[in-house]
């Protein structure tokens, strides 16, 4: 956890990455190749595509940032030669590309171009390094530190916690709604669970094995809780996402939920919402759940690759570039609180304490496992059934596994 | 005709007909049969910013000889038919067996996607098809019998619904009907219940999107009944009022069984359209409440880990199913072309 250690140093480092910058600059000299990057869409990706593009000005460079990445990178990297070079992937997408064989494991461009990449952003399987990470994220509580104090409470650091809160601001007569939360059915809701689940101290899969067992104690634990949350939260959260959560967020209606780190800067600069609600808006540590102490939370990491399909030149082309835009080259005042950059001399600020607090928390990072998106996808499917009152937990869980059973069987997994 | 000119008449429609229908339908039938191969999996060290961990990964070396031997995948015939994620025969038998009556057996099969996505398909089939037909053809009467200055514009408003693009129309319902948008807040307050809300609800859920879907195809009904009024006969029309025909009797006798051939045109565009109704419930977030087989494709395309065959399955499920609903339209148009006359 070498970078959070950095964070920390913060002034010191700050030193440092003057001269690295000018440095690095050196590298950003190509001359030959493409560059096409495809990847989600949210300020820190977008600060390090434009980077890359501009760094790569010289040649053909262009990127497309979508929240449908996932459907396109694929099919867009599949081809020969692929129509993207690059895809900028978190530690769930990565695994499809892996599965599918679609990018190059980076070491000889690393020895070439990447001597001064530090080894905690590199991101290995098996011994070869497919990928470079830029920067962590992880889900945490987010709070309105004045509505908590007109309830003279504490800072929740459980999700029974939460619960006593939102009784208490309901109560009050503050909020009819306090709690928000990404609910929509699909795969916001099955991140939900996961995270859920995993802070009650669940294993997704027989060990070693594609075998999925969540029909347990934890999964049912996981279920309740999130139905005794949702009695708190708008009605309408089976069609929240993340985006339309945040929107709750700045229009004042609640003041607890859990958000993921990327998406707090948002939350609290001052466009979209009344000062007092972007001005008492904190970001809080991970929740747990039950008395396992796991926090609530996975880790994450985003980060680069590079496709396989493509000439040697454009390979490196495309390294240069995305090394480049991932370097401390990339810090400066705008970008340097749109994420937890995982790059030397990055400071944390106050958006960030959310992940970071999840980090020294012990958070599991999410499974980089080739069926786990096979059980995000069926868990997506089949909890709304039972938070909307049509099942008991056990059968949504049985719901989830058969679902799961199916697909993997189909994909090879399973026999 | 000579048999030459014929054939090279619709050589080229055949031609095309052939390269965009039969060739995509044959491939999604072959990818229906095949599933991926068997997955070849080791235990690697995987290595980043939050440490390093044992996990288990594929073997890609392993899993390209097998795919480089069989391309196609492995063979599953009607595996994939009968899974649970599709027609589920071991999930209905079972509960068939085991059921404690009708409606539990009902409860059950809901609880399986394909049955799911059916109910939902079907209503709203079997409902959106005739309400847009009647509405479409009480528009066109009465744009018909607007003044012929203002027509020109009536047609132009009434085609607006069909003209802006599904998931931008249900877009903007979906805002409307929320719990603080004009329709939804109307709705609380003509129900005098502040705790009511369209999208938390399974039939106000339903309700909407068969309100968008009729909506959205009205206009679509309305143009081609509006372009069938412009051919009636005017002397029958003047003989019925002749005769003491009121409006709706001359409706009734006369503009009725005129269009009735248009009516078959429209329901069997619409039952096609209705069945793979997929857009609004994009839109609306609905997928709590209501799915369709092609949202289940959509849903199998979109994961992270894309399930070809499964995807393929459904599409070879909706065009049966298609199929079947057109079937009785289809006899019907064929009799009437081949009555000798």
């Amino acid at each position: 956890m070498n970078v959070f250690k950095i964070a920390t140093l913060g002034t010191a480092t700050a030193v440092l990455m003057g001269t690295t910058a000018m440095a690095d600059s050196h590298a950003c000299a190509i001359t030959d190749g493409r560059v096409n990057i495809v990847g989600n869409e949210f300020p820190a990706i977008q600060s390090v595509a434009a980077a890359a593009i501009a760094c790569a000005s010289g040649v053909d460079a262009e990127a497309n940032l979508t929240a449908d990445h996932q459907k396109i990178n694929l099919a867009g990297m599949s081809g020969d030669p692929a129509e993207y070079t690059s895809a900028v992937v978190a530690n769930s997408s990565i695994v499809a590309l892996i599965n599918e064989d679609v990018i190059r494991p980076l070491d000889d461009l690393v020895a070439m171009f990447g001597a001064d990449i530090p080894a905690r952003q590199l991101i290995t399987v098996d011994g070869n390094v497919m990928a470079v990470a830029f920067m962590a994220n992880a889900q945490h509580l987010v709070y309105r530190s004045d509505v908590l104090e007109e309830i003279g409470m504490d800072v929740p650091t459980s999700y029974e916690g939460v619960l006593d809160a939102a009784q208490a601001i309901r109560a009050a007569g503050i909020m009819q709604n306090p709690v928000g939360g990404a609910y929509a059915a699909g795969w916001n809701l099955a991140e939900e669970f996961v995270n859920m689940y995993l802070g009650a101290g669940g294993e997704f899969f027989e060990a070693g094995t594609a075998n999925v067992s969540i029909n347990n104690e934890d999964g049912i634990e996981a279920l309740e809780m999130m139905k005794a949350l949702t009695a708190y939260m708008n009605p309408d959260y089976l069609t929240h996402d993340s985006n339309a959560t945040s929107a709750e967020w700045e229009a004042g209606n609640v003041a607890l939920m859990n958000m993921w780190g990327s998406r707090t800067g948002v939350l609290m600069d001052d466009e979209g919402a009344e000062m007092d609600v972007y001005s008492n808006t904190v970001a809080g540590g991970p929740l747990t759940v039950g008395d396992s102490g796991n926090a609530a939370s996975t880790l994450w990491w985003d980060g680069w690759t590079v496709a396989k399909n493509i000439s040697d030149v454009d390979a490196a082309a495309t390294f240069q570039a995305l090394a480049y835009a991932t370097s401390p080259a990339l810090l400066n005042e705008e970008t340097m609180s749109q994420a937890v950059w995982l790059m030397d001399g990055f400071e944390a600020q106050p958006v960030n304490k959310g992940v970071l607090a999840t980090v020294a928390a012990g958070a599991s990072p999410y499974p980089m496992l080739p069926f786990m998106g096979l059980l995000h996808t069926a868990a997506g499917d089949n909890i709304a059934d039972f938070l909307q009152g049509n099942e008991s937990a056990q059968q949504a869980l049985m719901d989830i596994e058969a679902a799961y059973t199916a697909a993997a069987t189909e994909q090879g997994f399973l026999q | 005709m000579k048999h030459s000119t014929f054939f090279w008449f619709v050589l080229p429609s055949a031609f095309l007909m052939l390269l965009f229908i039969a060739l995509p339908v044959v491939s999604v039938v072959t990818q229906s049969l095949y599933t991926s191969h068997e997955q070849v999996l080791v235990t690697v060290e995987n290595c980043g910013p939050f440490g390093c961990t044992p996990v288990t990964s594929i073997d890609q070396d392993a899993t390209q000889a097998l795919q480089a031997e069989k391309p196609l995948g492995k063979w599953a015939g009607l595996d994939i038919y009968k899974d649970r994620n599709h027609l589920a025969f071991a999930e209905v038998a079972s509960a068939w067996v085991n059921a404690d009556g009708l409606p539990d057996f009902g409860k059950t099969l809901m609880n399986l996607p394909f049955y799911k996505a059916m109910a939902f398909t079907l209503t709203y089939t079997f409902v959106v098809t005739p309400l847009t037909i009647i509405l479409g053809f009480f528009i066109a009467v009465a744009v018909n019998s607007v003044a012929k200055a203002l027509k020109g514009p009536t047609i132009f408003l009434t085609l607006l619904p069909f003209i802006v693009t599904p998931l931008v129309g249900s877009l903007i319902l979906f805002w409307m009907v929320d719990a603080r948008g004009i329709l939804g807040a109307g709705l609380q307050w003509l129900t005098n219940n502040p705790d009511l809300s369209v999208k938390a609800s399974t039939p106000l859920m339903w309700i909407m999107l068969m309100v968008y879907g009729i909506w959205h195809a009205a206009p679509f009904a309305f143009v081609v009944f509006y372009a069938g009024l412009q051919t009636v006969n005017t002397d029958s029309l003047e003989a019925a009022m002749i005769d003491g025909a009121n409006r709706w009797e001359r409706i009734r006798y006369v503009v009725i069984p005129h269009l009735f051939p248009l009516v078959t045109f429209v329901a069997l565009i619409q039952l096609m359209d209705n069945f793979r109704v997929f857009e609004p419930i994009v839109s609306f977030s609905a997928q709590a409440h209501a799915t369709s087989l092609s949202y289940a494709i959509f849903n199998d395309l979109g994961g992270e880990t894309r399930l070809l065959s499964s995807a393929a399955a459904t599409s070879v499920l909706t065009i049966i199913g298609i199929a079947i609903l057109l079937s009785p339209v289809l006899i019907r148009t064929y009799r009437d072309f081949s009555k000798p006359s």
